[in-house]
């Protein structure tokens, strides 16, 4: 696991930076991925796997939460060349959960309302998987403007 | 990482061992495609046990080396998908329309066994 860990890293020469252990249950765990190939894409969702499973969802929901974080990061690379992800633990109202930030400073998308639609696409492929993602998780949200960015923040609760 | 690609008789057979990246996978692609030429492989197994994440991009190649294949002669056929994949591959809303999948390795041999036979076996006369 530590060998491949390298080899992603090596890879994608991506840089990570983790807060963790804090002394109150509710400061939450954060880590934060700068994304800037295609390389990233296995790291992030890999460790937004192995947050999710420490805050003990189960492999179900894991391989939900992964996959999401997987096209979250796709569209980063694709649309964005490079960005961040960030991933959270939350809680509210005594239940638990992850929080995914993905955020670039891309070209933006024009109709976020049609980006939305499935079967849309600007890139004549898969569109931007967004109508998938907002399936994989529980809470969907999308901040777009043209010519400043992209950040899709989404939510999953452990039930 | 390249995936290793084994030659079984007729067949082809690439084993997935970790996470694939982008390039991984479209090195995977070609490797495939090259290698049913020159093996004339009548059957490729793509097996994907190890794969934790489908993502659409795994999803569109995978689909992508089983029409190749097919236009080249083989058929593919994908085995292993894990039960959390499968789910998410389908709330994903994505398909892997025309794409044949077993559960396991022995299936999928048996699979392709069987299409080979119909195949020697000829359409009965009229």
């Amino acid at each position: 696991m530590r060998e491949r860990q390298r080899a992603a890293e090596s890879a994608g020469g991506f840089a990570v930076s983790q807060r963790s252990g804090r002394a109150s249950p509710d400061e939450a765990q954060e880590t934060s991925i700068a994304v800037r190939s295609d390389a990233d894409i296995v790291v992030a969702r890999r460790r937004g796997r192995e947050l999710a499973a420490s805050l003990g969802f189960g492999s179900m929901d894991q391989t939900l939460i992964a996959t999401a974080i997987s096209e979250l990061t796709r569209n980063i690379v694709l649309y964005a060349q490079r960005g961040r992800i960030v991933l959270k633990a939350i809680g509210q109202g005594g239940k638990c959960g992850i929080m995914v930030v993905a955020r670039d400073e891309g070209p933006g998308i024009p109709d976020v309302e049609k980006a939305l639609q499935s079967g849309f696409s600007t890139s004549g492929g898969l569109g931007l998987g967004l109508p998938g993602v907002r399936r994989l998780t529980d809470e969907f949200d999308i901040a777009s403007e043209v010519g400043r960015g992209t950040t899709v923040t989404v939510k999953k609760w452990n039930r | 990482m390249a995936v290793p690609i084994l030659k079984q008789g007729q067949y082809l057979i690439a084993s997935i061992q970790d996470a694939l990246t982008d390039a991984d996978l479209q090195q995977l692609r070609d490797a495939l495609l090259a290698q049913v030429g020159r093996h004339r492989s009548r059957g490729v197994i793509v097996d994907i046990t190890a794969l934790d994440v489908m993502d659409s991009f795994a999803v569109r190649t995978v689909r992508d080396i089983a029409h190749m294949t097919r236009l080249r002669g083989a058929e593919t056929v994908i085995v292993g998908m894990q039960p959390e994949v499968a789910l998410s591959v389908v709330q994903l809303g994505l398909s892997l329309e025309g794409v044949h999948a077993a559960l396991d390795l022995e299936e999928g041999l048996a699979f392709l066994d069987e299409k080979a036979n119909t195949a020697r076996g000829g359409r009965p006369c009229a």
